[in-house]
């Protein structure tokens, strides 16, 4: 399979804390791939490298590679907002803005001079399943939302800028089994035009929705495979000792 | 025995807790009930509309409230924009250095500069040196002056109290930083702001001794309404009703019919703005 998304000799560090070292790792086209770990292992923190949402912390320290394909994401020549719209990103906490949901999704096409009329906010809104509870109320304040339907919309957001990866950053922490579930079917189905790379505290989850899966620990890739490769026959022992929930 | 004493313990706590508030509450419906009493029978669609006459024995307070709406509104052209601008800057730009954390602890030590020192500054400043005279300008300046820092600090904490995760949210569809402060920060912000914003001009309308040397009149003819001359104020006028004039006896009841139409738009101005916290609030829910 192709490589989208890929991180070479990625070190990096804030302040004195050194906290990736030395990543190696790429994600497959059209694959969800999960990033695993304990608290603390740097899997945000290497996901946020590729959309360059460092760039916001002044002491953040990063060297090595990142490419989207054969794209530089670091090179100074190409703008950050190109890069972030090219590989959107849904966060921990639903984050709407406090606009209408129409204006949710629109907003981000306005800015990057796109079409944003309403056949467009429709197509995003049903690619994240959520027309349906929102087609009548186009014009309500995001915030009145429920909390899973705001994580759907923060991904309807996403997705109507058509990028080509989509970062999620434990996208259901936040939220209840019922919805958790419609955001888990929502990412299973997203993948056949997206690729994708999900950070996930819930090794379950991990395993209901990920192709592929890489266990971090303490800022290093320790292993990655085959989900079922992963959780089955894990090579390295700190693998199989998390995996099986005896630290994390 | 011991269950008694601590029982007569809290019993005394929760007395002198009570007491306290009580004693506040007193003084300030002395104080309201005071003004409204001797003041009420003043209130007319006259006193408010017409100029003062016959040496201010008679007549309405026109010519003060004009100056004071005027006032206030030089005041908000000069500091909003200017305190606004500064607290965006201080919070979204700004590095966490020890200029600007001097800049941020000289801002906060402004606000708690007595309002004096601004009118002598602004004589010296505006009045003179600039030379605009005592003038409606040189006071709106002043008292501009006087409503940065606390413009400043409240637009900041506005802006504080907006996580991280909503700029975030801009930046990861591709906004630039300025976009994502004017189109996502501010209006966030904006209940905050706005409040800040109300109720620091209600204080600046209220204020006497900043435009004591750089613009209030005792008494001009007619109404006032150019920024190069001088005005009259609520405020001042009160002062001057109450301490100044020759037959005080005489114009007590205008003086209290004053403080009562300056305590109502105080008052009108602080609505205003719990007004708007309460929009923004049901809308944000």
């Amino acid at each position: 399979m192709k490589t989208k998304l890929s991180a070479e000799n990625l070190n990096i560090s804030f302040g004195t804390k050194h906290v990736l070292k030395n990543v190696n790792v790429s994600f497959a086209e059209n694959e969800i791939t999960a990033l695993i770990g304990p608290s603390g292992c740097g899997k945000s923190t290497l996901l946020r490298s590729f959309n360059r949402m460092h760039d916001l912390s002044p002491d953040a320290k990063i060297s090595g590679s990142l490419k989207l394909e054969n794209l530089d994401l670091y090179s100074k020549t190409v703008p950050v907002t190109e890069i972030r719209k090219r590989i959107g990103m849904v966060f921990q906490k639903a984050n709407p803005f406090p606009k209408s949901i129409f204006d949710n999704i629109a907003y981000g096409l306005k800015i990057n001079n796109l079409p944003h009329d309403k056949g467009v906010i429709e197509k995003a809104l049903r690619e994240a399943f959520l027309w349906e509870e929102v087609k009548n109320d186009l014009k309500m304040p995001a915030t009145r939302l429920s909390g899973g339907q705001q994580q759907r919309l923060c991904i309807a957001r996403a997705v109507a800028l058509r990028p080509e990866v989509i970062l999620m950053d434990e996208p259901c922490s936040a939220l209840d089994p019922v919805s958790t579930l419609k955001i888990e079917e929502l990412i299973s189905h997203l993948k056949e035009k997206y690729t994708i790379v999900i950070v996930t505290h819930n090794m379950q989850q991990a395993q209901r929705i990920a192709d592929k899966t890489v266990f971090m620990y303490l800022g290093e890739v320790k292993e990655e495979g085959l989900t079922s490769q992963i959780f089955g026959n894990p090579v390295n022992e700190v693998t199989a000792n998390y995996i099986t929930g005896q630290f994390g | 025995m011991l269950r008694k004493s601590q029982k007569l313990t809290s019993v005394i706590e929760w007395g002198t807790l009570l007491l306290s508030t009580l004693l506040v509450c007193f003084f300030l419906v002395v104080v309201i009930w005071e003004i409204v009493s001797k003041g009420a029978s003043q209130l007319s669609w006259e006193f408010v509309t017409q100029v003062p006459t016959d040496g201010m024995t008679k007549g309405g307070i026109l010519t003060p409230i004009i100056g004071t709406v005027l006032l206030t509104l030089i005041t908000a052209l000069f500091s909003i924009p200017f305190g606004v601008a500064c607290a965006i800057y201080l919070q979204e730009y700004a590095e966490d250095n020890w200029l600007t954390r001097t800049i941020r602890a000289s801002i906060r030590n402004l606000s708690g500069v007595p309002s004096i020192i601004y009118g002598l500054f602004g004589l010296a400043l505006f009045v003179q040196a600039l030379q605009f005279g005592t003038s409606l300008i040189a006071a709106g300046l002043t008292l501009g002056l006087l409503s940065l820092p606390y413009i400043i600090t409240t637009t900041e904490e506005a802006l504080m109290r907006i996580p991280n995760s909503t700029r975030e949210a801009a930046l990861a569809v591709g906004a630039t930083k300025f976009e994502t402060i004017k189109d996502v920060i501010i209006p966030s912000a904006m209940s905050g702001i706005l409040t800040g914003v109300v109720l620091t001009l209600s204080r600046a309308a209220g204020e006497t001794a900043p435009i004591l040397f750089t613009g209030a009149a005792f008494y001009i003819n007619g109404t006032s309404g150019f920024v190069n001359q001088e005005f009259m104020a609520l405020p001042y006028h009160l002062y001057m009703l109450s301490t100044q004039h020759q037959s005080i006896d005489e114009v007590r009841p205008i003086a209290y019919g004053t403080a009562l139409v300056l305590i109502v738009v105080v008052f009108l101005l602080n609505l205003t703005a719990f007004y708007i916290r309460y929009k923004y609030r049901k809308n944000e829910n």
